[in-house]
C-alpha cells in the first residue's frame, strides 16, 4: 500500500480502501477493464504492488477468466469494472457464476451519487440490474461503510452455496476519506448464516437406506468441487467403503476419478447408457451436492421412479425444488460425507459387498453396449477421437481445461478423463459460449507453471477472441483447442432433431482463418486436417512456450450421442448405433419440441 | 435394449400439477435497506410465482426490520419453494407461513384485516343509502360534501369486497386498499 493511512490517523480514500480490502481478503489477481468511474481505484492500483491486475478487451472476458481463476483455485474470483456498459457487459459472467455456484465478487464504479437518476453519462442502474443475477449485491453510499461491505461481499460470495456478488462504488465515495476496518473488527451483519453441519438423526436414516440398498448409486455433482478437496476425498472413501458405482454432473467431473472402478461416466441428456440405465433403475439414489437439473433428469415423471432418494446440499431451496426426496440433507457436502463416512465404519456390514454383485452385473451389461462408440475415420478426424488424442497426450501433465459451449463441451466431457477436482472448468447451467478461453486466461494465470487448454468449438470461441490478446499481453501460454467443424454443432443438431434438418443459421459460411489470426494477436497458429498429424501437432501446441489457437479441422456432420431427447426418460436414449437419420428426425415428439 | 422411443405427453416442468392450489399468508421478517422489497417482489416475478395481495412497512425501527405480508397462490410444492426462496434472500431474516402455522396452532387461519377507503358520489335516495349501508358495516365517514364521502372501512378482505359490490350502484367513484395484514392468534409471536 501507499502507507498513506498510518499518516493519516487511519483514514483512507475510498479507493485506498478498496485496495486495501482486496489485500486483506486475500486477493492477489483481479481482472478488469478501467472506465471514468473507477479511475480512482485503477489510480490505486497503479500505486502499488500486492495485487496484480489483468487487463482484459471484454468486461465479459473479466467476469469469465476470475470465474475460471476460481474455479482452478477454490478462492473467489475478482473482477473490476466501469459503470454503465462495465456493468451492463459484466451481467453474462455473473449469472453464469449464479447458476453454477462460482464465488466471483465484482467491483463496479457508478456514476458520483449526487448524479444517481439523472442519466448521466454511464449510468446505469447497476444494482437493478445485477439484482436477480447475484447473491446479493450494495450500492455503497457513504465511504465509512466501503470496507465493512467489501468484507462482506466476500464473506457471502464464499460461504454457504457461493455465488457472485456486486459491490458498486460511486466515483466521489472512491475519492472521499474515510475509515478503514479490517476484516477482523467488522461484525457479519444481518441474519445471513448458512447451515454446515448436517441433521445427525438424517445421516444416520441414509446410511440405513444405503446399508441396505441392492441397486444403488451415488449422483455427485458440482457442490462436492465447491466443498472443497477434502470433500472430494471423502467422496472418494465413501465410495471404496460402500463398493457403490458413481456417477456425476457435468459439473462434479474430477471429484471421483475417471480412472476409478466404480466410475459410470457422467450422466443427463449426453451421459452414458450405463450410468443413465443406472439413475432409472437404481433401488437408493444418493444425490451428493447436485440439483436435478432439466439436463440430468429428463423427463421429471418418468425420473428413477422406484428408488429411494438421499439429497446432500447446502442451499435448501434446491431440495424437493423439481424432484421430491425421501431423505433431504442441508449441510455442506464435506461436513456430511465426514459424518456419513464414520457412520457407515460404525454401522454398516463393511466387509460384504456380495449383495451389489447382481447389480454390478447389470451395470457390466450396460457398460458393454458402448454408449461412446463413434465410428473412426482414417481420412477425417473425429471429434471424439481429436479428445482421445488430446487427452492421451495430456493426462501425464498437470493439465486443466476449460471449455465452450456446444458439441465439443460434450465430447470434452466424455472423452477427457478427470483424476482431480479443480481441474475442469465449464459453463454448465447457463451454457454460455465464449466462457472457455476468458477462463482459461483465467486458470493459467492462477497456475501460470500449468498446461492450460480450452477445448473449443468454432462458433463459441469467436464470441470472446478478443481475450487472446490478454493472454499474449500476460505470457499466458493458454491452449484454444478448437473442434473446427463450420457449424453451430449443436444448434445443427437439434435442428435435425427438430425441424426436418432445416439448418437455418447454424453454418458458418465466412470462418475466419485461425492460424492467421493467432498470428495478428502475437500468438502460435496451428491447423490439423488428417488423423495422422494429430499427434504431432498436439504435441507442438504443448511445447510451444506462447498462447495458441489450434484450429483442428474435424468431421463437419459429427453429431454427439448417446443422447436422451428432451421430453424422454433415462432408459429411452438414442444411442450412437441407431441414431440413423430416420430415428433423429422421429426422435422428439410435437409436446418434447417446445422445450429447450 | 434401449426401450423403445414413445410419444410421451409431457416433459420436464409441463408435467400436470396434481396438487389442488391454496392461498397462503406469508410474514416476512426484513432488514430495512434500500432494495430489499424489490428483491422479494423480484422473486416472485422471476419465478412467475403469483401476489394476490403484499402490504410492506417497518415494525421494529430500533432494529430496522420491516416485516412483508404477502398473500401467495400455488400448490403445497410450490408455497414450499416460495419460503424456501424467499429464505435464500441475504436480508430476509425470517419466513413463516402463516397460514400453515395457524392450522399448527390450531385455528383454521391467521387473522387477516385489511383497510379501504372508498369514495361514493351521489345525492337524494342513492346518498342516504350508502350512509345507512355504511352504518351497518361499520364504515366511518372520514370526508365529506354534499356530493360524496369517502367511508374508511377495516376487517376481512371479504367483508370489504361484499361492501364494495353494495357500494356500486350507490355511485362508486374509487377504492383504495391496504392489503393483508395478518398475525396469527394466541401469546406467541412468529
Amino acid at each position: 500500500m501507499t502507507g498513506k493511512d498510518t499518516q493519516n490517523d487511519g483514514k483512507m480514500t475510498g479507493a485506498e480502501i478498496v485496495l486495501r480490502a482486496l489485500k486483506d481478503n486475500g486477493v492477489e489477481h483481479i481482472f478488469g477493464y478501467p472506465g471514468g468511474a473507477v479511475l480512482p481505484i485503477y489510480d490505486e492500483i497503479f500505486q502499488q504492488e500486492d495485487i496484480q491486475h489483468i487487463l482484459v478487451r471484454h468486461e465479459q472476458g473479466a467476469g469469465h477468466a476470475a470465474e475460471g481463476y476460481a474455479r482452478a483455485t477454490g478462492k473467489p474470483g475478482v473482477m473490476l469494472v466501469t459503470s454503465g456498459p462495465g456493468a451492463t457487459n459484466a451481467v453474462t459472467p455473473l449469472q453464469d457464476a449464479l447458476m453454477d455456484s462460482i464465488p466471483l465478487v465484482c467491483l463496479s464504479g457508478q456514476v458520483p451519487t449526487t448524479l444517481i437518476g439523472s442519466d448521466a453519462f454511464q449510468e446505469c442502474d447497476t444494482v437493478g440490474i445485477t439484482r436477480p443475477c447475484t447473491k446479493h449485491n450494495w450500492l455503497v453510499k457513504d465511504v465509512n461503510d466501503l470496507a465493512a461491505t467489501i468484507h462482506e461481499a466476500f464473506r457471502i460470495a464464499t460461504t454457504g452455496r457461493p455465488g457472485p456478488v456486486v459491490v458498486d462504488i460511486p466515483k466521489d465515495v472512491q475519492f472521499a476519506t474515510g475509515t478503514y476496518t479490517p476484516p477482523s473488527a467488522t461484525q457479519p451483519k444481518g441474519n445471513y448464516k448458512p447451515k454446515m453441519q448436517g441433521d445427525l438423526d438424517r445421516i444416520r436414516a441414509a446410511v440405513e437406506l444405503m446399508a441396505n440398498a441392492r441397486r444403488p448409486i451415488i449422483y455427485s455433482g458440482g457442490g462436492v468441487v465447491n466443498s472443497g478437496p477434502e470433500a472430494s476425498q471423502l467422496l472418494r472413501e465413501l465410495v471404496e467403503l460402500t463398493g457403490f458405482p458413481i456417477t456425476s454432473t457435468l459439473m462434479g467431473l474430477g471429484s471421483y476419478p475417471a480412472s476409478g472402478k466404480n466410475w459410470l461416466g457422467m450422466l443427463g441428456m449426453h451421459g452414458t447408457y450405463e450410468a443413465n440405465m443406472a439413475m432409472h433403475d437404481c433401488d437408493v439414489m444418493v444425490c451428493i451436492g447436485a440439483r436435478f437439473d432439466d439436463r440430468i433428469t429428463g423427463r421429471l415423471n418418468a425420473f428413477s421412479p422406484n428408488s429411494k432418494k438421499i439429497h446432500i446440499d447446502i442451499d435448501p431451496s434446491s431440495v424437493n425444488k423439481t424432484v421430491r426426496v425421501d431423505v433431504p440433507i442441508i449441510g455442506d457436502v464435506g461436513r456430511v460425507l465426514e459424518d456419513m463416512v464414520r457412520l457407515w465404519r460404525a454401522t454398516a456390514n463393511k466387509a460384504d459387498k456380495s449383495h451389489l454383485k447382481d447389480w454390478w452385473d447389470d451395470i457390466t451389461r450396460w457398460r458393454a453396449r458402448n454408449s461412446l462408440a463413434y465410428r473412426p475415420n482414417d481420412d477425417v478426424i473425429m471429434p471424439q477421437y481429436a479428445i482421445q488424442r488430446l487427452y492421451e497426450k495430456t493426462k501425464h501433465l498437470d493439465t486443466y481445461i476449460t471449455t465452450e459451449v456446444g458439441q465439443h463441451q460434450m465430447w470434452a466431457a466424455q472423452f477427457y478423463g478427470f483424476e482431480k477436482p479443480n481441474r475442469w472448468m465449464t459453463s454448465g447451467g447457463l451454457g454460455t459460449m465464449g466462457y472457455g478461453l476468458p477462463a482459461a486466461l483465467g486458470a493459467q494465470i492462477a497456475h501460470p507453471e500449468s498446461l492450460v487448454i480450452d477445448i473449443a468449438g468454432d462458433a463459441s470461441v469467436q464470441m470472446t477472441m478478443q481475450e487472446m490478446s490478454s493472454a499474449v499481453q500476460y505470457n499466458a501460454p493458454i491452449k484454444i483447442f478448437i473442434l473446427n467443424n463450420q457449424y453451430m454443432g449443436m444448434v445443427r443438431q437439434w435442428q435435425q432433431l427438430l425441424h426436418g434438418n432445416r439448418l437455418s443459421n447454424s453454418y458458418t459460411e465466412a470462418m475466419p482463418d485461425f492460424v492467421l489470426m493467432a498470428q495478428a494477436f502475437g500468438a502460435h497458429g496451428i491447423r490439423c486436417e488428417k488423423p495422422g498429424d494429430l499427434d504431432d501437432a498436439i504435441q507442438e501446441m504443448i511445447d510451444v512456450k506462447k498462447p495458441v489457437l489450434f484450429d483442428c479441422r474435424v468431421a463437419n456432420l459429427a453429431n454427439c450421442f448417446p443422447m436422451i431427447p428432451s421430453g424422454k426418460a433415462h432408459n429411452e436414449m438414442l444411442l450412437p448405433d441407431e441414431a440413423t437419420d430416420e430415428a433423429v428426425a422421429n426422435a422428439i415428439d410435437a409436446k418434447g419440441r417446445q422445450l429447450v | 435394449m434401449n426401450a423403445h422411443l414413445q410419444p410421451t405427453g409431457s416433459a420436464y416442468f409441463i408435467d400436470k400439477e396434481t396438487q389442488a392450489v391454496e392461498n397462503h399468508t406469508l410474514s416476512v421478517l426484513v432488514t430495512n435497506e434500500p432494495g430489499v422489497l424489490a428483491r422479494v417482489i423480484g422473486l416472485f416475478s422471476g419465478r412467475g410465482y403469483n401476489i394476490e395481495s403484499l402490504t410492506v412497512s417497518e415494525t421494529e425501527h430500533e432494529a430496522h426490520l420491516s416485516r412483508i405480508t404477502i398473500v401467495t397462490r400455488g400448490t403445497p410444492h410450490v408455497l414450499e419453494q416460495i419460503k424456501a426462496q424467499l429464505e435464500r434472500i441475504v436480508p430476509v431474516h425470517r419466513v413463516v407461513d402463516l397460514t400453515v402455522r395457524a392450522l399448527e396452532l390450531g385455528s383454521d387461519r391467521p387473522v387477516e384485516r385489511e383497510l379501504a377507503l372508498i369514495k361514493v358520489a351521489g345525492s337524494g335516495e342513492a346518498r342516504v343509502e350508502a350512509l345507512r349501508l355504511a352504518e351497518a358495516f361499520r364504515a366511518k365517514v372520514i370526508d365529506a360534501t354534499v356530493g360524496h364521502f369517502i367511508f374508511e372501512i377495516t376487517g376481512k378482505p371479504s367483508k370489504i369486497d361484499q361492501f364494495i359490490s353494495i357500494m356500486k350502484p350507490m355511485g362508486l367513484i374509487e377504492v383504495c386498499r391496504t392489503g393483508i395484514a395478518a398475525l396469527n392468534r394466541g401469546p406467541q409471536g412468529m
